[in-house]
């Protein structure tokens, strides 16, 4: 007979993993499944603490709720966390006949249950101080081939696992060299981008970049902002064009008409009259001309 | 309160882990049935052991840690490579034998 604190303990605690359990089946996500086993194994290391085996209550936590149970939620983060049941069933009926199994499998092992007499006991009271040490004079006693064996048996486990998810490459490996082989094998350029608009005029992600020449340099504006047609000219910027009232003339044989302004004059014949003119007036000169 | 107590309960554990692996298509939940039915058959050990006064059933429930482990670690294994070249982890899905 156990004493009336573990009863508490066994009728609080039993109830909640009968519970938790019973979210194995019936929790739709398989990351809610593991959370119930998880509580399930925890209480179970409770059980056996309770039962005088606190050796085996410390393995469990460490070796299922600490190892198994992650390793689960590991695979299931590999496999998909939303990688639910499929509800049609392939097989007719076999919904039913899976709980007609279960529960005859536990009407069969509760009948034969109540034809054993388990009353009374003899627990370990006086082993239990030192459980640990007792545990490995049995264990290093009667049980030293089993337990060489089972040393096998975890390392072809291990070298299982690891032939298991082991992937050959298909095709040869491309390493730095292969990269900078074919790099310069095709031509391409070598050298890392010129950064934008340092030494333009302003310093902005959206303005190229001048060479030594005066002409802005494409490449060192980003792809992403080239494609989006989000660059900005370094000519003919209004802001930019304050800057030029030194009376230096404009480069332009540099045209690109996207990002500028509508006041950007036209290529060839902006070369005599822009260069007075301030940048407002364009429209205006253009009329003049015409006129 | 009986030490049997304990022996239903593990009873009782190891019918919904059975009742998982019948009733679940996702293979990890299904593993996790069977890991469920190792645990509560542990428990059985350690409650017989503490019945019989003998620390054998302790033993005994250790080993089964440890195959339960390496088990584990084969079967994770297995459930990887499948749901590689099936992209799937439903048990209905690995019918390459059919026909």
């Amino acid at each position: 007979m156990t004493s009336g604190a573990e009863a508490v303990l066994f009728w609080c605690l039993a109830p909640l993993m009968v519970l938790a359990a019973l979210g194995l089946i019936f929790a739709r996500k398989a990351v809610h499944a593991t959370i119930c086993m998880v509580f399930v194994m925890i209480s179970l290391a409770v059980m056996y603490i309770a039962n005088q085996a606190p050796f085996l209550g410390i393995v469990q936590i460490v070796v299922y709720t600490g190892a198994v149970m992650m390793l689960f939620l590991f695979v299931i983060m590999l496999v998909g966390v939303d990688a639910g049941d499929s509800l049609v069933d392939t097989l007719k009926g076999q919904r039913w006949i899976g709980w007609l199994l279960g529960i005859g499998l536990g009407v069969v092992v509760f009948s034969f249950l109540g034809r054993v007499s388990l009353a009374g006991g003899k627990g370990h009271a006086e082993t239990v101080a030192n459980n640990p040490a007792e545990i490995a004079r049995v264990l290093l006693g009667n049980f030293v081939f089993p337990l060489e064996l089972v040393g096998v048996l975890l390392v072809t486990a291990a070298i299982a696992a690891l032939t298991m998810t082991h992937r050959r490459n298909l095709t040869k490996r491309i390493g730095q060299k292969e990269l900078a082989d074919t790099r310069v094998a095709s031509g391409a350029r070598l050298t890392p981008l010129p950064s934008p608009g340092v030494f333009a005029q302003r310093n902005a992600m959206d303005v190229p970049a001048l060479d030594p020449h005066g002409q802005p340099v494409e490449a060192s504006v980003s792809r992403v902002l080239r494609a989006r047609g989000q660059e900005r000219d370094a000519i003919y910027d209004p802001d930019i064009e304050l800057l030029d009232e030194a009376g230096r003339p404009a480069p332009s044989t540099w045209d690109r008409s996207v990002g500028s302004g509508a006041s950007a004059p036209a290529n060839g014949e902006s070369e005599s009259t822009a260069v007075t003119e301030d940048s407002g007036n364009a429209e205006s000169t253009s009329n003049e001309k015409e006129d | 309160m009986d030490y049997a107590n304990y022996v239903y309960l593990a009873v009782i554990l190891f019918t919904i882990g059975a009742a998982t692996v019948l009733l679940r298509r996702n293979a990890i939940i299904v593993f996790m049935g069977i890991e469920l039915m190792l645990n509560s058959a542990n428990l059985a050990f350690v409650a017989f052991s503490r019945i019989n006064g003998d620390l054998t059933g302790q033993v005994v429930a250790f080993f089964v840690m440890t195959v339960a482990a390496a088990e584990v670690v084969v079967g994770l294994a297995i459930i990887v490579s499948i749901y590689r070249s099936r992209r799937s982890v439903s048990v209905d899905d690995i019918n390459l034998l059919k026909n």
